[in-house]
């Protein structure tokens, strides 16, 4: 293990794993109770089309694909807020629009391969020094605002008793969509496009099974998120494994035994 | 004379070809009770949506102690929503909900100061013992007494109250109006209403607004209950006690 830590590759990847799993395990919490998995998803593959323009445009994927990402979750409340149609199917016109053009902008790019899979499955050799510093200037900013976790999860719980209390719900709804957006997009080199809405559910989703309050659930989703972001790495390196589904496979076991945890807790 | 503290001035909302209200135009006076009846689909929780300025009126304006709605401090309105809106998934303590009538804002971590005043609340709304439990094993009667408790513990000088006997036993419902009559007779509040309860109204209601679509009356109960009236809004007259959505007697 020491070994392991010896190596530059493995250092960031594990920082970059840390601050990911922070940053997905927070806004998780949000997703889980605001029932948003497929935003989640819609999001990533949003990201998939601006990580693929980038590639095209022969600059870091990452300048591109947060401001597209970004404008992709506007754009799905936006349709929600304006129009009849339901969040789900504004998402999928967008994930479908986003996803065709990712697949179009990368076969428009000459002896482009490498990079897919590192995009689509996340691989820690991939994580640059550039992508550590704006993951942690992401996660600087979260914890800066975190005055908006009150709001949010006011928002959450009823957005009409909200607003009563003059809280402005729509631009709290962007902001928090947004800010996802930034997330998933600086978390694609960890976990990858496949998977990062499965980061995004899966430790709040373990974390409400434990927790009786949002403070808890909250608490317990970064806990687990962080914790098991740095082992499912450890994991993927010893055992030559794409860290993606190396860490979700773990969460997914964490959630089995928060499921059986929560039975206990219940019945005792 | 004192201006009124609530006054609508020939507010319209439509949806589409629908005309959820159509030129209501009340005022009701400072430390009055209004309870606001009418069948389903009537408008009353449109009007308290446009008076609560959740819901911009098509035409017409409403303001509330002479300001417009957005205007007026949240701090001085408690607000009863109907249990529908709740989701009951939410994690979340009894006592959380009452501290959100204070702080506005989900509270991340409950001060000893918030938590006396929460208590004190819901000890007069009777349902102290339950602060601590998971809003998802409350009943509904508990859960409305919850949401009595956050109205109240911000001492608003508007109550709107959005059918707060739903989900109340008869003792239950009796309560609540005890409690709403001294609240405002002490602190000199107004009270607006919903409910399908004719008999409470009556008893305990300074005025009664009497909706379909619009305006059908708005006075002192004995004068609103004049059985053509009653006819228009619900199409018969009962000639029993009616509460809980039967037809009302005049």
């Amino acid at each position: 293990m020491l070994e392991a830590l010896s190596y530059p590759f493995m250092q960031r990847a594990l920082i970059g794993g840390a601050l990911a799993g922070f940053l997905l395990s927070y806004y998780g919490a949000f997703v889980v109770q605001r029932r948003l998995a497929f935003m989640g998803s819609g999001l990533a593959h949003a990201a998939f089309g601006g990580v693929a323009l980038g590639i095209l445009l022969n600059t870091q994927p990452l300048w591109v694909a947060v401001p597209f990402t970004a404008v992709v979750a506007v754009a799905i409340v936006a349709v929600r807020e304006r129009t009849a149609l339901a969040e789900d199917t504004s998402i999928g016109v967008f994930f479908a629009v986003s996803m065709a053009l990712g697949i179009v902008f990368l076969s428009l790019k000459q002896g482009y391969a490498g990079d897919a899979f590192a995009i689509l499955y996340g691989s820690i050799l991939s994580v640059t020094p550039a992508d550590l510093w704006v993951t942690a200037i992401v996660a600087a900013a979260t914890v800066a605002t975190f005055t908006l976790w009150s709001q949010w999860a006011y928002a959450t719980f009823d957005k009409t008793l909200a607003r009563a209390d003059r809280l402005r719900v729509t631009a709290a709804d962007y902001l928090l969509n947004v800010a996802i957006a930034v997330v998933v997009v600086v978390s694609i080199k960890v976990v990858g496009i496949l998977l990062i809405a499965a980061f995004l559910v899966l430790p709040g989703a373990a974390a409400r099974l434990l927790s009786g309050t949002f403070r808890g659930m909250t608490l317990w989703s970064v806990a687990l998120g962080i914790s098991s972001a740095v082992a499912g790495l450890f994991l993927s390196y010893f055992a030559n494994l794409p860290s993606g589904a190396t860490i979700i496979l773990l969460q997914a076991f964490i959630f089995v035994v928060a499921l059986g945890a929560g039975r206990a807790l219940r019945s005792g | 004379m004192s201006m009124p503290a609530v006054e609508t001035d020939r507010v319209s909302v439509r949806f589409g070809d629908f005309h959820a209200l159509r030129d209501v135009s009340f005022a009701a006076p400072e430390g009055a009770f209004v309870a606001i009846i009418g069948p389903n689909g009537a408008g009353k929780s449109t009007l308290l949506n446009v008076i609560l300025g959740l819901q911009r009126a098509d035409s017409g304006s409403v303001r509330l102690f002479g300001r417009h709605p957005e205007e007026t401090g949240a701090q001085s309105i408690g607000y009863v929503p109907q249990l529908k809106t709740l989701d009951r998934r939410f994690p979340a303590r009894a006592l959380e909900l009452v501290v959100t009538g204070i702080t506005r804002r989900w509270p991340w971590r409950v001060s000893k100061e918030q938590r006396e005043r929460a208590l004190a609340a819901m000890e007069r709304t009777g349902v102290a013992r339950v602060a601590d439990r998971p809003i998802s094993a409350l009943s509904g009667g508990e859960l409305q007494r919850v949401y009595l408790a956050r109205c109240l513990v911000r001492e608003p000088s508007l109550l709107v109250l959005d059918e707060p006997g739903a989900g109340m036993d008869v003792a239950g419902e009796a309560d609540m109006y005890h409690l709403l009559v001294d609240y405002q007779r002490v602190h000199q509040s107004t009270v607006l209403m919903i409910t399908h309860d004719w008999e409470g109204a009556r008893t305990h209601a300074s005025h009664v607004l009497l909706m379909q679509q619009g305006l059908v009356g708005f006075g002192p109960p004995q004068e609103v209950a004049q059985e053509e009236r009653l006819l228009k809004v619900f199409g018969y007259v009962g000639h029993r006690a009616a509460s809980h959505g039967g037809a009302p007697r005049a």
